[in-house]
């Protein structure tokens, strides 16, 4: 086991297409570290990078505390797990977990020793003769994993293990990753666009875009306090709703509704109001007012798709309302079921509101914003 | 001509890697479908020239000598096969063809993979300048090149050595160690193996020979046997470079010593087409060995599916 470093790592294809910029990344020994982003971020450059698969083009790659920029992948002593699983398909399972210990010339009844307990582990005991082509989709995964941990590695590299595994399958095995991180304490890198997988399994999540890292936190830090409106958008299911909108007098203002107060200096921020935030209220109450566009029932709950009315006078007395085109999606519990069309009224968690710079996407931090109870 | 009706054979062959239509279906069903009607008749054509080669051989030689040809012999004369073993050294012209097909043989598939691997997954500066002039040669008809080709071996043989000179088995065996052909062909097939695979082999602790051996072979068996075949065709059926290169005898090949049958004034049809039957059999047998391999599809490639 060992600790892993990217220092200030650029790869670079061609003279400007650049898959990393100056890279940093600091993974303790044993911990469990996510690389998460849309595709095309360089979150699977960077796991080439550490394997070995991809040179840098300037930057540092440490191993437990070794320089490896120029080592093979054979001598780094990583194993990985791609994405398609890559099991040899002309080796029995058994042979596809031991040719990485007969590569390096281990004893021949310690490789049995070895396979036979790691496939006990991962209940693979009565498919050891069996070739890939005659395994399932969740089988051969199990075979993938196993043949990375037969070698017992300083660092196990993950490349979307699970996307090509269905959904029930999926939270089956992300559980059993979990299970077996805790119980085996080896340093893990695991790349994902499933901001599910993100949240449940890292100890910190890297949220990765364009080539660099946006934020580097514990999942609760990186839901809690994004550090900009890509990190807000990007982590959350359904994501967080950002909307662009006036400040009036210190005021932030949205759906008729000042929802925050900002310092001066700003005209416009982002304002961020994860679904779950709302709550539909009475007409009576202070609210946001939106425009049912359509329902989406999830059983648990309903995703309601509004639209914002902005601006304007006081729609009670009758004075015409302007809509935002952007849907705002809403959380609402499984009983509440507002008809496409109606007017409802939203309040919104003054603690759960995320302020955002209108240019750079940068969170407002306290000195330019205070949350306030929305007003009376 | 005899060399055309033999290499016609291949041609079906190979036409057959994508013949998985032939082959009965997952559901059993041998429904005939409209292209036999089309399959047929062609098949019919290209048995003919062999089922002509066939009964020739079996015929006197004043049935073979009539026109139309006379397809039912009157008495069938096995005596024209040991008629035409005693006729010329066969046994020698055979075992020189064997030798040569089999040095060219092996020596093609170890080189081609080697250069064909580098071609398909290493990097190295002017890579897609040597492939394409590589590709420019496999459209050089051999009939441009036969006369510089005699120079080099006869250099070779005063300069270098003696066994790769003129009228030496080396001279058949030295320009055909490896093709651009064969060179091009495992290419293709090699940027078909998901480069995963490797990879994941190169985190197992391989070399990049060692993948190349334990990885990308292995799972290159149908291509490989594929051009085994080929190679190992075009070595037994090739006339026109034995007969410029070789004059004793001893050292003729199988195509080179059926010329024996023939002369400037007469041919012997019937030893002739006796002695091309027995040179025929080796290659059918190595066609019906090697066939499973062509029909054979990747379909194990080990990855999601």
């Amino acid at each position: 086991m060992a600790q892993v470093e990217l220092r200030n790592v650029t790869r670079r294809y061609g003279s400007d297409v650049f898959a990393l910029r100056e890279l940093s990344l600091d993974v303790a020994d044993g911990e469990f570290i996510i690389m998460v982003g849309p595709s095309g971020c360089g979150k699977s450059t960077a796991l080439r990078l550490l394997a070995g698969l991809d040179k840098p083009t300037s930057g540092d790659i440490l191993i437990g505390g070794r320089v490896v920029n120029s080592m093979d992948p054979g001598e780094r002593d990583i194993a990985m797990v791609f994405q398609n699983y890559a099991l040899y398909p002309h080796m029995s399972v058994y042979r596809n977990l031991a040719y990485g210990l007969r590569q390096r010339k281990t004893p021949k009844h310690e490789v049995d020793e070895r396979v036979r307990r790691t496939s006990a582990m991962l209940g693979l005991e009565s498919l050891l003769e069996r070739k890939p082509a005659q395994l399932s989709g969740g089988q051969r995964q199990r075979v993938a994993m196993g043949r990375a941990l037969v070698r017992e590695p300083q660092v196990f590299l993950l490349d979307e293990p699970l996307s090509n595994l269905d959904a029930k399958l999926r939270s089956e095995v992300r559980g059993q990753l979990k299970q077996l991180h805790r119980r085996l304490g080896i340093t893990t890198i695991y790349v994902t666009h499933d901001q599910v997988e993100a949240m449940t399994l890292g100890d910190r999540i890297c949220v990765m875009s364009e080539g660099a890292s946006q934020q580097l936190g514990s999942p609760q830090e990186i839901y809690e306090s994004p550090a900009n409106t890509f990190v807000a958008g990007f982590m959350g299911s359904p994501a967080m709703n950002l909307a662009r909108v006036p400040v009036v007098d210190g005021q932030v203002m949205w759906g008729g509704l000042s929802v925050s107060r900002v310092g001066p200096g700003l005209d416009e921020v982002t304002v961020g109001v994860r679904p779950e935030s709302f709550r539909i209220v009475g007409a009576d109450e202070t609210a946001a007012i939106a425009i049912v566009d359509f329902v989406e029932p999830l059983g648990s709950h309903n995703l309601v798709h509004v639209r914002m009315e902005v601006g304007g006078g006081d729609p009670r007395a009758g004075e015409r309302q302007v809509q935002t085109d952007e849907l705002v999606v809403v959380q609402v519990p499984a009983k509440e079921r507002p008809t496409p069309g109606t007017r409802i009224h939203l309040a919104i968690d003054p603690t759960a509101v995320f302020l955002f710079h209108a240019e750079s996407g940068v969170a407002l931090t306290g000195v330019e914003c205070s949350r306030v109870a929305h007003t009376s | 001509m005899t060399a055309h009706t033999v290499v016609t054979v291949p041609d079906d062959v190979v036409s057959g890697t994508s013949t998985s239509n032939l082959v009965p279906d997952a559901r059993g069903s041998r429904v005939p479908s409209p292209w036999h009607l089309v399959l047929i008749p062609i098949t019919f054509v290209l048995l003919v020239p062999l089922l002509w080669m066939l009964i020739t051989s079996l015929e006197t030689p004043d049935e073979a000598a009539q026109f139309p040809p006379t397809l039912v012999p009157h008495a069938i004369r096995w005596t024209n096969y040991p008629d035409a073993l005693n006729a010329a050294p066969f046994g020698q012209f055979f075992l020189n063809s064997a030798i040569v097909a089999v040095i060219v043989v092996l020596s093609n598939l170890v080189l081609c993979s080697l250069a064909g691997y580098a071609f398909a997954r290493l990097r190295f500066p002017g890579k897609s300048l040597l492939f394409a002039s590589l590709m420019v040669t496999l459209m050089v008809p051999f009939q441009v090149t036969m006369i510089p080709e005699f120079l080099i071996v006869k250099w070779l043989g005063i300069n270098v050595a003696s066994g790769v000179g003129i009228d030496h088995l080396g001279a058949l065996i030295v320009p055909n160690l490896v093709t651009a052909f064969g060179i091009f062909f495992l290419r293709q097939f090699f940027r078909t193996i998901p480069v995963e695979l490797e990879e994941a082999a190169r985190i197992d602790g391989t070399s990049r020979i060692g993948v190349l051996f334990k990885i990308v072979l292995p799972l290159s068996l149908p291509a490989l046997s594929t051009l085994a075949a080929l190679t190992f065709l075009d070595s037994w059926n090739n006339f026109l470079w034995p007969l410029i290169v070789i004059d004793s005898q001893s050292n003729m090949t199988l195509p080179l010593g059926l010329t024996f049958f023939q002369s400037a004034h007469a041919t012997q049809w019937t030893l002739l087409m006796a002695g091309n039957v027995m040179s025929l059999l080796p290659m059918l047998v190595i066609f019906f060995a090697a066939q499973r391999y062509f029909v054979r599809s990747v379909a194990a490639t080990g990855l999601k599916g």
